[in-house]
């Protein structure tokens, strides 16, 4: 993965809770056996409403997805990361992400910022108001401002997945410094576990 | 050592490396693969140069793309057609076994894992599906992973995970006639909500869930994930151990008493305690009914379609308000009175033996009413063929119902199994999203016994409604 370090732009206002990844990439999509392209399928249903705010040309080339509570509900369609990557957002923004999503999203480079209700509130109006208003996502930092509208807060990232975005480390090379640790646990696993040799 | 639950027991028996603040390294026994979620792994491993470290700890399926009639022919549709033959591909290349299309084994993945005697008590389990949840119906720590998770854990056998909260949810007293495991889990997901679990292991507890055969524990702990948990468990006991003797990668001889005698140590220790506590009391439970667009969004099939304005939160009123547009439904319609055009009976949730019995066992004699699609598909081929052991199958045709062929189907429609926009499902699977039976479908989530009664009467219905 690329390294994150910080993200500016601007934002678009989804406000609607509980997104499911059903509506952020529609089944039909999933046949695929690619990890690109995915963007023109991202919310493919509520986009053949023009009024659909992602169809919207005030908020178009944003970087950050500003959303309601319980962002990415449901399957674990990983699909749903890469939609939201391809379309050209690198952040999400909500009070609450669900746990796939989020683990799906650190492992693609796509921050979950996570900040508080009145935050996320203030921040979705605050882009409807003004869709040029500016956002500044840092990472190291680990906040999120707009200063135009008068917003700043810290997110939550633990201390590993920060470090992970920052230098753009590789996940399973980093596990694998752990061989002699998995060598040693599988040394004494039960005899009753099953195992399903080919 | 300090009480503790049955979650952090096996949590703490999988510690590879323990993580401080941020995510541990935990072990994974079990890996399961089907065709959608893990091309894109299998590339990741070859673009790195990377092998499996334990194939043989990792078992494949088709299930999601696969057709549920002739399935003797290829798929026709060629993009799900070339998903499946990728899987195949993958898996001979990574000495990974497989079921392919027709196989005595082959079935929906979370059917088919408890079936096989593969999903033991105590164990660690991931598949790249978010209803992996469904094997902690055996006290095994079961949950969904995404796609890089899913390399992950191909070329380690291994995933870094953030250490969950606990939750307990105390289902108390007994369950009322015609009331069921599918109802008991909809009131959960209706009380928490559908964020209610996020971060959290549910343990499902209490002498309702004790009374639960093993098909009705997998249907709660499957819609964990509809509360937004990380993963559902009950502890194992006796009727767990009774399912498993005798399956075909289950322990036998001395193996068999060692590993039950560990079983044994796992439940949740007196005085131990969960982060959170939820009580629901199953004597007042009746049937239930989805009338919106997630799975929060649940009423007793007595009640009426809701009124958005009753509702304090202005957040669930625009979305209540939102999924009655989309359902098509006005506000104050009783549940009864709503027609329903397609019946489903299958999914991971619901398409078990005891599920197919107990549909079968409604629709026994009666008829299916005119113009009504109603469909059975079983959750796998040991399904199938255990039903048409007991004639289940001819109960089910002889009412009118379309006896199919094994698969994920009309839960969520990559298959030719799909709702036209406007249709309305009765489906004993376990969402109810916006297009998730097929674009413009409309979805209402319900046991099998109300799916059968609806089946018939045309409108939703108990059983004893029939009579
Ligand atoms: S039956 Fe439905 S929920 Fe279950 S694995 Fe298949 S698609 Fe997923």
């Amino acid at each position: 993965m690329e390294p994150v370090t910080t993200i500016t732009g601007t934002a678009v206002p989804l406000d609607r809770s509980d997104v499911d990844t059903d509506q952020i990439i529609p089944s039909d999509w999933l046949k695929r056996v690619e990890r690109t392209g995915f963007g023109k399928g991202l919310f493919s249903e509520w986009r053949d409403d023009p009024e659909f705010v992602l169809n919207l040309p005030q908020f178009g080339g944003a970087s950050v997805l500003v959303a309601g509570t319980n962002f990415g509900t449901g399957s674990s369609r990983e699909h749903a990361v890469w939609a939201i990557m391809d379309f050209g957002f690198k952040a999400v923004v909500s009070s609450r992400f669900a746990d796939i999503f989020r683990n799906n999203s650190t492992k693609n480079g796509l921050v979950p910022v996570q900040v508080p209700d009145e935050v996320a509130d203030a921040l979705l109006r605050a882009v409807e108001a003004d869709p040029s208003l500016e956002i500044t996502i840092d990472v190291s930092e680990r906040t999120v401002s707009a200063p135009a509208a008068g917003i700043h807060s810290a997110f939550e990232l633990d201390d590993a997945t920060r470090e992970r975005f920052l230098l753009g480390l590789d996940d399973i090379g980093l596990t694998l410094e752990h061989a002699d640790a998995i060598d040693t646990f599988e040394a004494n696993r039960p005899a009753w576990m099953p195992s399903i040799p080919r | 050592m300090a009480p503790r639950t049955l979650s952090e027991k096996i949590w703490d028996a999988h510690q590879v490396v323990a993580g401080g603040d941020g995510p541990e390294l935990l072990y994974v026994d079990l890996h399961l693969v089907h065709e959608v979620t893990s091309p894109q792994a299998f590339d990741g491993l070859r673009l790195a140069g990377r092998g499996v470290r334990r194939p043989e700890l990792t078992v494949a399926t088709e299930d999601h793309n696969v057709p549920t009639e002739a399935t003797d022919q290829p798929i026709a549709d060629p993009i799900s057609r070339r998903q499946v033959e990728v899987l195949r591909e993958n898996t001979t290349a990574f000495n990974i076994t497989e079921f392919p299309m027709r196989h005595p084994d082959q079935g929906i993945v979370h059917v088919i894992g408890p079936e096989l005697g593969l999903t033991l008590p105590g164990m660690t389990i991931v598949c790249g599906d978010s209803h992996t949840s469904t094997h902690g119906a055996f006290g095994a720590l079961a949950f969904g992973i995404g796609t890089s998770e899913v390399e992950h854990v191909l070329a380690t056998q291994t995933l870094h995970q953030q250490v969950p909260d606990t939750m307990a949810v105390n289902v108390d007293g007994a369950l009322p006639p015609g009331v069921t495991a599918k109802d008991i889990i909809l009131a959960i997901i209706g009380l928490i909500g559908t964020g209610g679990g996020i971060g959290s292991i549910i343990e499902y507890r209490g002498e309702a869930i004790r009374a639960l055969s093993m098909e009705g524990r997998m249907t709660v702990c499957n819609m964990s994930i509809e509360a937004g948990a990380k993963a559902g468990l009950i502890a194992p006991d006796d009727t767990t151990f009774a399912y498993l003797e005798g399956r075909r990668h289950a322990p036998s001889g001395a193996a068999w008493s060692e590993a039950l005698d560990y079983w044994r140590s796992l439940p949740t220790d007196e005085g131990a305690t969960f982060t959170r506590e939820v009580h629901l009391d199953a004597a007042a439970l009746v049937p239930h009914v989805s009338w919106g667009t997630n799975p929060s969004q649940v009423a007793p099939i007595t009640a009426a379609v809701p009124d958005p304005d009753t509702l304090a939160d202005a957040g669930a009123r625009d979305a209540a308000q939102r999924a009655l547009d989309y359902m098509g439904l006005t506000a104050g319609t009783p549940i009864r009175d709503i027609p329903v055009d397609t019946v489903f009976i299958g999914s991971c949730t619901n398409s078990r033996i005891e599920d197919l019995r107990a549909a079968a066992r409604v629709a026994e004699g009666r008829t299916v009413r005119s113009g009504m699609r109603a469909m059975v598909v079983p959750g796998s081929w040991a399904v199938r063929n255990q039903a048409e052991a007991e004639g289940l199958d001819k109960v089910f045709t002889a009412a009118g119902f379309d006896w199919r062929e094994p698969g994920c189907s009309m839960c969520l429609a990559m298959n030719p199994d799909k709702l036209a926009p406007g249709e309305r499902s009765a489906s004993t699977s376990n969402r109810n999203f916006e297009g998730r039976q097929g674009r413009g479908g409309r979805t209402h989530l319900v046991s099998p016994e109300v799916a059968a009664a609806t089946a018939i009467a045309g409108t939703f219905a108990t059983p004893t409604d029939l009579d």
